[in-house]
């Protein structure tokens, strides 16, 4: 474990600098672009209200919490003091929701679906590039195309298409949200069998569209294994089949918990704009209805959660991945 | 070169993908020689089946034909599942049929036993005042559909008085061919009434081209900044090393949003849009050539020609860059995919292109999601749309593992 302690740290000090950077782009590039937006879209966003209250409120907030009028270093510290207390300002489309409130709501049931989702999609991935590059053959021929038109289908087009199969045309899961409209959270079995019926077909879609990828990536990474010298060797040695498939598939497991952690970023993405097509109640829906009302300090607030989840993400797997791979520990111990 | 072609399409991969490729490359170029309509009209209305559709009057004017077809048979076909089994209901509950008498899916015999029984004097127990009326409406429906007997033509006459033309007897025909008006919607029309077939090939076409167009940008950003890590290497190698990592990490898609969010909704053309997935998606590029880079660095003719005294970037260019060529061609393909896959996300958001002149792949499911397309069952909104975003990168996929296996042959089977 001592071994370890290098390496975690180097890696720890590079994510924080990363986050430190990705804070900095999330405040810096709305102020870049010409025109000034941020003064721009709280004009925007007070012109429908008809409330003077509210527009008021939402000019001494905007002001408050931007300070438009400081220079652009104190409107950095003012940014940074606000997010470490998780004061995001008010929404300007459910106002006088704080946007901390709204994401707190919606931000469970984004990690509720997609981590599951990708692990289940990489695990069975995985599991089937491995199985098709090892019996070949016909399996393998039927198999790889379908692997490879899944993985070029957008997770939007997966999602849509369940969708419209299984919800409108069959009619056996629900098309929308993420528990039945007409009720009210709370911990009774209805509820959660609720929660769990329409859990089902943004959960399949994203992990489907993870699957295809991660089969052609393990698949090719085994072939390549397993026309390595060590394995000819081990068969010429007489070892059993089982114990030289179990290294084969440990080897070629390494680039892709590494091809996981890179794709990871890419994978949220597409797996957002699959809730938003069923309305699923987390961030990626609360990203599009912000986007749609020019709710700026919803975006804003919605761009750095998803970024330091991906981070966080990124990280674990990174700390995954030096406990399996054995390099990583030898370097350590030399 | 010659070699270099045959060995590339030797592999079916290569081949299949180039195929599909140049097949849909070929209709985005010859479909509006035949087709000169706008993409963008609006002929239709909202969600238009698909199918051919022909003038009602014209119809009219044209000179019928009696055919012997029994046209009622086909008609109760029409009448819906739901009728069907409440009209097996009313048949159980009050007709005194046994259930086992009555199938649903034999129409002819069910409308008969119906005709036999239906009375809506009868004394109907249990039913509410409405569900009653339900029957007498479908009773009527029924009967609408059974005796259709001659339908008259009127005209109005120089007074004004509605004078009858001609009567058409159930059984008359025309021909299709002899109707002059007529629209084929071979995928039936979006929210705006729009044809989607003709639109789905121009809109192919915007969104192929702002894949070139972020495909360029972005490998030639990457080739840059990856040549000279990899090559220059020291400082400057970790400084570019670094950037590239951080922006693997950080979400591209997060960039793209906040980037096309800044901007607003006015200046976001395609050109800037493509121009911004490119700025965005360099990373990848830059870390593969990187790695191509530093793995030829120390060969010998590279070597060679540093001790010969050439210059830096006639170095890069004779002996380096034809080296990691083939690397950066299907890196582009698969930057083109990409980007056109990120236009796509981009517009389901509504940070697309914002521009009602062209129409993009992006847009097109954009608007056929607004007007909740699945929910209504036009799939052709949709469906199609999808299809061809999944060809195109199904393609580009294929061509890029094809050239993989060419030059790498270690993936070889």
């Amino acid at each position: 474990m001592k071994g370890y302690k290098k390496y975690y740290t180097k890696k720890i000090i590079w994510y924080v600098i990363t986050l430190v950077i990705a804070v900095i782009l999330n405040f810096l590039l709305p102020r870049l672009m010409p025109g000034d937006p941020v003064s721009a879209i709280a004009a925007r966003t007070a012109v429908g209200m008809t409330s003077q209250t509210a527009i008021q409120k939402v000019y001494e907030d905007y002001v408050k919490a931007f300070g438009i009028d400081k220079p652009i270093y104190v409107q950095f510290f003012n940014y940074i003091t606000n997010a470490l207390k998780g004061n995001f300002g008010v929404s300007f489309i459910y106002y006088p929701r704080t946007v901390s409130d709204i994401l707190a709501r919606s931000i469970w049931w984004t990690v509720c679906l997609q981590l599951p989702a990708i692990i289940v999609g990489w695990l069975l991935g995985n599991i089937l590039g491995a199985v098709a590059a090892y019996i070949k053959g016909a399996w393998d021929k039927a198999v790889l195309p379908v692997f490879l038109f899944l993985s070029n289908m957008p997770a939007f087009g997966m999602a849509i298409i369940l969708q419209f199969f299984f919800a409108v045309y069959l009619k056996w899961f629900p098309a929308s949200l993420g528990y039945g409209y007409d009720m009210i959270p709370n911990l009774s079995l209805k509820f959660i069998g609720s929660i769990i019926y329409h859990y089902q077909l943004p959960f399949w879609s994203i992990v489907l569209i993870t699957i295809g990828g991660q089969a052609i990536g393990m698949r090719s990474m085994s072939i390549y294994e397993l026309n390595a010298d060590y394995v000819k060797y081990s068969r010429f040695l007489g070892i059993k089949d089982r114990k030289i498939v179990k290294y084969v598939f440990r080897n070629a497991m390494l680039p892709q918990i590494t091809g996981l952690a890179l794709s990871l970023g890419t994978m949220v993405g597409g797996a957002l704009v699959a809730e938003m097509i069923f309305s699923y109640p987390g961030l990626g829906t609360t990203l599009l209805s912000a986007i749609t009302g020019r709710d700026y300090p919803v975006i804003s607030a919605c761009t750095l959660i998803i970024t330091i989840m991906v981070l966080i993400a990124n990280l674990i797997v990174e700390i995954l991945y030096g406990f399996i791979d054995p390099r990583i520990k030898a370097a350590q111990q030399e | 070169m010659n070699n270099l072609l045959k060995q590339v399409f030797r592999s079916s991969r290569f081949t299949i993908g180039f195929v599909i490729f140049i097949i849909m490359f070929i209709t985005i170029i010859f479909y509006p020689l035949f087709v000169r309509d706008d993409p963008l009209a609006m002929i239709g209305g909202l969600f238009n089946k698909p199918g051919t559709y022909i003038s009602v009057s014209d119809v009219l004017n044209t000179d019928y034909i009696d055919l012997k077809i029994d046209t009622s048979a086909a008609k109760l076909k029409s009448i819906s599942i739901e009728d069907r089994q409440s009209m097996a209901d009313w048949l159980v509950k009050f007709g005194n049929i046994k259930k086992s008498e009555i199938n649903i899916n034999d129409i002819a015999a069910l409308v008969k036993l119906w005709n036999e029984n239906y009375s809506a004097a009868a004394a109907q127990t249990g039913l509410l005042y409405a569900e009653k009326q339900q029957y007498i409406r479908l009773n009527n429906q029924i009967n609408k559909l059974i005796n259709s007997g001659d339908q008259y033509i009127a005209t109005k006459d120089d007074n004004g008085q509605l004078v009858e033309k001609d009567p058409v007897s159930p059984r008359a025909f025309v021909n299709s061919k002899d109707i002059i008006n007529k629209k084929t919607f071979v995928l039936g029309t979006d929210n705006f009434g729009r044809d989607v077939l003709t639109e789905l090939v121009a809109a192919t076409g915007t969104s192929l081209k702002i894949g070139l167009v972020a495909g360029t940008i972005a490998t030639f950003i990457g080739l840059l900044l990856g040549l000279l890590a990899g090559y220059v290497g020291g400082t400057l190698d970790d400084f570019i090393l670094f950037i590239t990592n951080l922006f693997t990490v950080i979400p591209s898609f997060i960039l793209l949003v906040l980037i096309s969010f800044s901007v607003g909704q006015s200046a976001r053309g395609v050109m800037l849009t493509a121009s911004i997935i490119g700025l965005t998606s360099w990373p990848w590029t830059a870390r593969s050539v990187r790695s191509q880079v530093i793995s030829l660095r120390n060969r010998d003719h590279v070597n060679l020609s540093k001790l010969s005294g050439h210059s830096l970037h006639k170095i890069i260019f004779t002996d380096i860059l034809p080296y990691v060529a083939s690397y950066v061609v299907m890196a582009f393909i698969l930057q083109i995919s990409s980007g056109i896959l990120s236009e796509a996300q981009l517009s389901m958001l509504g940070l697309g292109p914002a521009t009602t002149k062209v129409s993009t792949l992006g847009l097109m499911m954009n608007w056929a999601m607004q007007y909740k397309a699945p929910i209504a069952g036009a799939w052709w909104a949709f469906l199609p749309v999808i299809l061809a975003i999944t060809l195109i990168s199904f393609s580009l996929n294929l061509m890029n593992t094809g050239l993989d296996q060419v030059f790498n042959p270690q993936l070889r089977d």
